[in-house]
């Protein structure tokens, strides 16, 4: 297999939070701490993690769009060098484009067609746009259509359609099937599949494992703020082959492979233990699983485990 | 179809809200008619002066309490009045000794200048402030807009306008003290100059204090709108501060804004009262207190209905507004 091009590598990127206590006190509320995630290329990777683990707010990091109180640590590079804040401003809306997950992301008082054309009236644009609803099968009248006057249907494509405007080298897709059947996400799915295949990265962030692996080719598993585990979708096959001992909890609670599932939730950023994460549901645990641990690279994949073998 | 079945709901909303402002218009001027009926306003004594009263025997006394129905029970006073009103005929003021009808128009049109300039100004102004100190929430400008609003929302109008009037008035010299004519010269004579100088005082009083409401609405609606995650998308896509603010900023603060803008007719009206007052300025605001406390009934139940229908006239066009400018609304989708 030919070595294909990283467009995006994300090493131990933070994100924080300032609060400020009673009195003059503040605390940092890390809700990111150790994320590592590295897109080739034409690949497809899903960071997959539980609803409210803070996986928003890795699309808004690498966008530069977190809120003013968000700090940012770590480092991000984008084609091959670092991604500043200005980098991001530039590149945001053209190279890296964010679909976001409903079209509770458009403004209600704006027409659809404009909207996507960013309120730009010039000729060009209008034919891009024009283009672009052909290819998705979308009547040019849609584009005289409010947000509120859209199918679910044709809610999917439009957002879509909001990436196509640039010139996409990196996708971003946040949660972007809610509540929707299967049928629909499939459907959903197989326009970023196509982005990817025709060469753009594309960062799934889902919190759906199932359909994660349908599509994607490399998941990455996110627990509490870490990402814990990346691995080949072909891993996800038996659990033996999988790592990390949450990637595995997720496998056996997939409807086909017996519907288990561990006790115990995720803990809350505040109250987070020392060193593993997942220490306090892990069977294994003990007292080294306390201090530092590394993400350290196991057949193929990499694990943030000190026993996966 | 689809269209004209809009066209009948709307239709069918407009005339809902008229039979409201009916509704409204006939409760408001029985509350004001009873609250006159109770005060010890006499009605005999009003009309003929303490001293022509104390002339009178108590037979005289009596015989005009009958002509006049003062001994009729109050709700067919009330009847008899509100009839008469619908007729279009508002009684005689007892201080200008002219239709009540007249007495308005005439004050009315004095107002409207007052009212008109303070309104646009208040409203322009208070937009312009308020979405700019929203788009930058948190930065010094937001802070001195902030600050200069609540320092003037906290400001009574009355003080105000002592302020302004005595330094243009009085220490400047550059404006006049009241009045909306200058003294001494035949109507004829009154150009539109003088006109346009006797307001400039009264209407900044009213346009600096009502200014204060409106931008901190707007402000408030604007960083909603900041925070929304339509906002949040736009700046992922790329556009810029103006970009947001033209595409989606001004589109959706707009619509509060204009709501807010009728509905604070009736602030600038209440206000208009105590500032007309002060500048001598002779409107509807000063007319009413005058008729108040002359005991000039006829005059104070007129104005009150009068005031009252311009007031909700302001929501009613506010309302209206708002179908026709929301799409949601507009093309009858689910709403909000």
């Amino acid at each position: 297999m030919e070595e294909k091009k990283v467009i995006l590598e994300i090493e131990n990127l933070s994100v924080s939070f300032r609060q400020y206590d009673k009195g003059f006190g503040k605390t940092d509320l890390d809700v990111i701490r150790d994320l590592n995630v590295t897109i080739h290329q034409g690949e497809m990777v899903a960071v997959v993690g539980s609803s409210g683990s803070g996986k928003s707010l890795l699309a808004h990091g690498i966008l530069g769009i977190l809120p003013y109180n968000g700090i940012l640590g770590g480092k991000i590079f984008y084609d091959g060098a670092e991604l500043s804040q200005k980098r991001k401003e530039e590149l945001r809306g053209n190279e890296i484009v964010l679909v976001p997950q409903s079209v509770a992301f458009l403004d209600p008082l704006m027409k659809i067609g404009p909207q996507i054309r960013r309120g730009k009236k010039d000729e060009a644009s209008e034919k891009k746009l024009d283009q672009i609803f052909k290819g998705y099968h979308l009547e040019k009248e849609v584009q005289e259509l409010y947000p509120f006057e859209l199918s679910g249907g044709m809610n999917r494509r439009v957002l879509v359609s909001t990436a196509m405007m640039g010139n996409p080298r990196l996708v971003i897709a946040d949660e972007p099937t809610p509540g929707l059947h299967m049928k629909m996400v499939r459907r959903v799915m197989s326009h970023f599949r196509e982005l990817a295949d025709q060469g753009a990265g594309v960062l799934l962030i889902t919190h759906d494992l199932e359909q994660a692996l349908e599509v994607a080719d490399r998941v990455v598993v996110f627990y509490a703020g870490t990402t814990v585990e990346d691995a080949d979708v072909k891993d996800f096959a038996r659990e033996e082959t999988l790592r990390h001992p949450y990637s595995k909890a997720l496998w056996r609670a997939l409807p086909q492979n017996g519907f288990q599932f561990i006790t115990g939730t995720q803990p809350y950023v505040k109250d987070l233990p020392e060193g593993c994460p997942f220490g306090p549901r892990c069977e294994r645990f003990c007292e080294k699983c306390r201090g530092e641990i590394p993400y350290r690279e196991l057949r193929g994949g990499k694990v943030r485990c000190l026993y996966a073998e | 179809m689809k269209k004209s079945m809009n066209k009948y709901t709307t239709i069918k909303n407009v005339g809902k809200q008229g039979i409201r402002m009916i509704l409204l218009l006939i409760c408001v001027s029985i509350a004001a008619f009873f609250l006159v009926s109770l005060s010890p306003v006499d009605p005999l004594q009003a009309n003929v002066g303490q001293a022509a009263l104390g002339s009178m025997s108590q037979e005289q006394i009596a015989k005009l309490n009958s002509y006049w129905g003062v001994d009729e029970p109050p709700v067919e006073r009330f009847l008899s009045w509100a009839s008469d009103f619908f007729r279009g005929n508002m009684g005689i003021s007892l201080l200008y000794r002219r239709p009540v009808s007249e007495v308005i128009a005439v004050k009315f049109a004095n107002s409207i200048w007052l009212l008109g300039i303070a309104w646009v100004i208040s409203g322009v102004m208070g937009f312009c402030l308020g979405a700019l100190a929203g788009m930058k929430q948190g930065t010094w400008v937001d802070k001195v807009i902030k600050g200069y609003s609540l320092l003037i929302a906290s400001t009574p109008a009355f003080w105000l306008a002592l302020v302004l009037l005595m330094v243009f008035a009085v220490w400047l010299q550059i404006l006049p003290v009241g009045l909306s004519v200058p003294i001494g010269m035949e109507a004829a004579g009154v150009t539109l100059a003088d006109r346009v100088r006797h307001a400039i005082l009264p209407a900044l009083t009213l346009s600096i204090t009502g200014i204060s409401n409106i931008t901190l609405h707007t402000r408030e609606k604007m960083i909603d709108i900041m925070e929304s995650d339509y906002v949040l998308f736009a700046r992922a896509r790329g556009e810029s501060n103006w970009s947001i603010f033209k595409n989606h900023g001004f589109r959706n603060v707009i619509l509060p804004a204009l709501t807010l803008q009728f509905a604070s007719i009736s602030e600038i009206f209440g206000g208009s009262v105590l500032v007309e007052e002060i500048f001598s300025y002779p409107g509807l605001g000063q007319a009413a207190v005058t008729a108040g406390i002359g005991s000039d009934v006829p005059l104070l139940l007129g104005i009150t209905v009068i005031s009252a229908a311009i007031v909700f006239g302001g929501n009613l066009i506010a309302n209206i507004l708002y179908g026709i400018v929301d799409p949601r609304i507009r093309k009858g989708g689910a709403g909000l």
